[in-house]
């Protein structure tokens, strides 16, 4: 069976500076995966890379929310959807938006409580606020896969772990980027470890523990 | 590590060396005469006349017709050049036709239209919009280049690219946008007076006259007038009254005047003026017609273009380092490090009087005071490029970090301040710089021998081919020295710094939004 990803022995890098060396790495579909490293491994990069190549079945949350600043938090969240719309109705929604997409867009909002901020302007959102409109908006995209990179960092632990779960439940595979080594092992089946753009350890949770993991941040604050 | 090419390596004192080089060199070729009788006493009448402006000489239809060739120009040259924007980057086409377009001046487009649309709207509306859409083209390009691209890196695969630039792209710079179309509507203003000058009913027009006939009290007036339009712009031009206005505008357009009917018009300038002369005889198929065609445009390559291009230059050359000395020495003027709140306002007022003043108008004013030579040019290239550069460059002051135990008075500006803008001073100069050649051009009107000089003798003896060559002159000139100009701020590494005086009062982007003021592009990694 063709696992969700696959990827052998990829490089890849920045305007000629390597990041990532060979890597290999295959998500089945349904895995619920953390990769882990100081920053600098390359954990973005991968995540990036993957992205680049499955558009067609992945959501992406960067690391920066990239939203549109002057835009309101339900047309950020819209843009998750613009793919399933013929233009006109696009247009449609940036001037008037229909109901049945206030209504859809409402439902994912509800899921990171932030249904209260709609029509706020998503430049006037604080950071965590922000992350969230990010959130929602790969969850309105629905993609099997979702690629989080860092995407709870600007919450604190209690919304973070609820905005993991609700991720958890809208997409078939997850793939994270995270910092937080207990967080990383408590939401996710399986542990992917860079460091120095190469995997150097890939093992299920259940056989790793933090005090394990812990050496190799030595220097960062967990 | 990239080498500099067949150049030595460039540094900003060998930069400096070089221009100073040409500007010195270009003096003892340059006509610096002051031939009037009465310079001073002049002077004196035109002094007495600013004191007492006599107000009743303002005629409103002129200022409501500045208005809207300004209004309607900006209008359809933005609109088009938005348009061209967004091919810009795929279509070398597109770039020429932008950089042909704004290559050559309003005035010029202004004799060229009035060919075919006569003394009407139609040449007042367009001598504006044709180069606009060459510089707004090319300016919202590098907006939309420089933009985010954060939001429409993370839209789903297969958005359609109408949408993909409404939701992630235009309303990312839609704030930048509105500013720099406000700010050059000002601009627009400061064209339509200088176009009044050669006949369209503006408030130039009134202006020119007065000035002639040395009624300096009534020519004060319609410039305080003109002031009062350009100090209030933020008033009365916003986003919302855009459009009003140029609907009102539409309303409010004089009658034209003469010049017969325009098919007419379009049908013998396209069939006939244009036409070089020795190909006009149907002898497109004669092999000699074509020789007379080359002989006749090397004669006016080696009789006008070249003359022409050589004192253009001269005057370019000196003007721009006459620009930059002005301004180096008038930024400590207007920069609080150094004058405290007097020099804030100083530099409020210098730049209301810079750019509601047209260097055209200052040119043709000065050269009534002192005479026909290209001192007068000088003078007024300098003066407003000088002002406009000091200005910027005291804002720039104001910003600098400086240590608590900073020299200050003369100290601080030949060690701190002026050493550590001075890449910026390059900058702004060197992007001056096809703008002052550009000016030196269209000054040939006025009587001195740069290249318009030619264009408006062609004109007014109705070679009309002759002068498209001589445009066609211009233009590779102006392109030319752009082209070496980006050059020189390419190996000088000053691309990234602020060029445009928009930009200093424009909106930054980074200030809509503390949190994305960090926000990385996402780039796509190379696999």
């Amino acid at each position: 069976m063709a696992g969700a990803i696959t990827l052998d022995k990829v490089s890849a890098g920045y305007q000629g500076v390597p990041v990532l060396h060979d890597i290999t790495l295959s998500v089945k579909p349904g895995e619920r995966l953390a990769i882990i490293g100081r920053s600098g491994a390359g954990k973005s990069t991968l995540l990036n890379t993957i992205y680049s190549r499955y558009p067609e079945r992945a959501a992406l949350i960067p690391q920066a929310s990239a939203l549109v600043a002057n835009l309101s938090v339900f047309h950020n969240v819209f843009m998750g959807s613009l793919d399933r719309h013929s233009t006109l109705y696009n247009l449609r929604a940036l001037v008037w938006p229909p109901a049945a997409e206030i209504a859809a867009v409402v439902r994912v909002l509800e899921a990171v409580g932030l249904e209260e901020k709609l029509f706020a302007k998503a430049g006037e959102l604080s950071g965590g606020q922000q992350q969230r409109t990010s959130v929602a908006r790969a969850m309105l995209n629905g993609r099997p896969i979702v690629l989080g990179d860092e995407p709870v960092a600007a919450l604190d632990r209690v919304q973070g772990d609820a905005v993991l779960r609700v991720l958890s439940e809208r997409h078939e595979t997850k793939i994270f980027a995270m910092h937080d080594i207990r967080q990383a092992l408590e939401h996710c089946e399986r542990i992917v470890l860079l460091e120095g753009g190469r995997i150097i350890l890939d093992e299920p949770s259940r056989q790793l523990s933090y005090e394990r993991l812990l050496p190799h941040f030595e220097g960062e604050l967990q | 590590m990239r080498k500099a090419g067949f150049l030595p390596r460039l540094t900003y004192g060998s930069a400096t060396q070089m221009f100073l080089l040409a500007g010195i060199v270009a003096v003892p070729f340059a006509d610096l005469a002051i031939s009037a009788v009465h310079p001073g006493a002049e002077f004196r009448r035109l002094l007495t006349g600013i004191l007492s402006p006599s107000f009743s000489a303002i005629e409103l239809w002129s200022v409501v017709w500045t208005v809207s060739f300004a209004v309607l120009g900006v209008v359809a040259g933005g609109t088009a050049g938005l348009v061209l924007a967004l091919f810009f980057d795929r279509s070398r086409f597109i770039r020429l036709t932008a950089a042909a377009l704004r290559s050559v001046h309003e005035l010029f487009w202004a004799l060229f239209l009035m060919q075919i649309t006569g003394l009407s709207p139609a040449t007042g509306v367009l001598a504006i919009a044709l180069p606009y859409t060459g510089t707004f083209a090319k300016v919202f390009a590098e907006i939309f280049e420089e933009a985010d691209r954060s939001a429409e890196s993370v839209l789903p695969h297969r958005t359609g690219t109408l949408s993909r630039f409404a939701f992630a792209r235009f309303p990312v710079v839609a704030q930048q946008l509105k500013t720099y179309s406000l700010y050059r509507l000002e601009c627009a203003m400061r064209s339509t007076l200088v176009l009044g000058f050669v006949g369209l009913p503006t408030i130039g027009f009134h202006l020119e006259s007065y000035f002639k006939q040395a009624h300096y009290a009534e020519a004060a007036a319609l410039l305080f007038c003109f002031y009062v339009l350009i100090g209030t712009r933020r008033l009365w031009a916003r986003p919302w009254t855009v459009p009003l206005l140029a609907i009102a505008s539409l309303f409010m357009l004089p009658e034209a005047t003469g010049g017969g009917s325009t098919w007419s018009n379009i049908a013998r300038f396209f069939g006939h003026d244009i036409i070089p002369t020795p190909l006009r005889s149907g002898g497109l198929w004669h092999g000699e017609s074509w020789g007379a065609f080359g002989s006749w445009a090397w004669r006016i390559t080696v009789q006008q273009i070249g003359p022409g291009a050589v004192e253009t230059l001269i005057l370019a050359q000196i003007a721009l380092i006459a620009a930059g000395a002005l301004a180096l020495l008038l930024y400590p003027m207007v920069s609080r490090r150094f004058l405290g709140q007097l020099g804030h306002y100083l530099g409020r007022a210098m730049l209301v009087v810079v750019r509601s003043t047209p260097e055209y108008m200052l040119a043709y004013l000065l050269l009534q005071l002192m005479g026909p030579s290209m001192l007068p040019a000088i003078i007024a290239l300098a003066l407003h490029n000088g002002a406009i550069i000091g200005y910027l460059l005291g804002r720039q002051a104001d910003q600098l970090a400086l240590r608590v135990d900073a020299p200050k008075g003369a100290n601080l500006y030949l060690y701190q301040t002026t050493p550590t803008l001075y890449g910026q001073f390059l900058a702004y100069l060197l992007y001056r710089w096809e703008l002052i050649l550009r000016e030196s051009a269209i000054f040939g009107i006025l009587g001195i021998k740069t290249l318009g000089y030619y264009v408006d003798a062609a004109i007014s003896e109705l070679r009309i081919d002759t002068a498209a060559l001589l445009l066609v002159g211009v233009a590779v000139l102006s392109m030319s020295v752009d082209a070496f100009s980006r050059n020189l701020r390419r190996r000088l590494r000053l691309e990234g710094l602020p060029v445009r005086l928009s930009a200093d009062q424009g909106a930054n982007p980074a200030r809509s939004g503390g949190a994305f003021a960090g926000a990385a592009h996402a780039q796509q990694p190379v696999a």
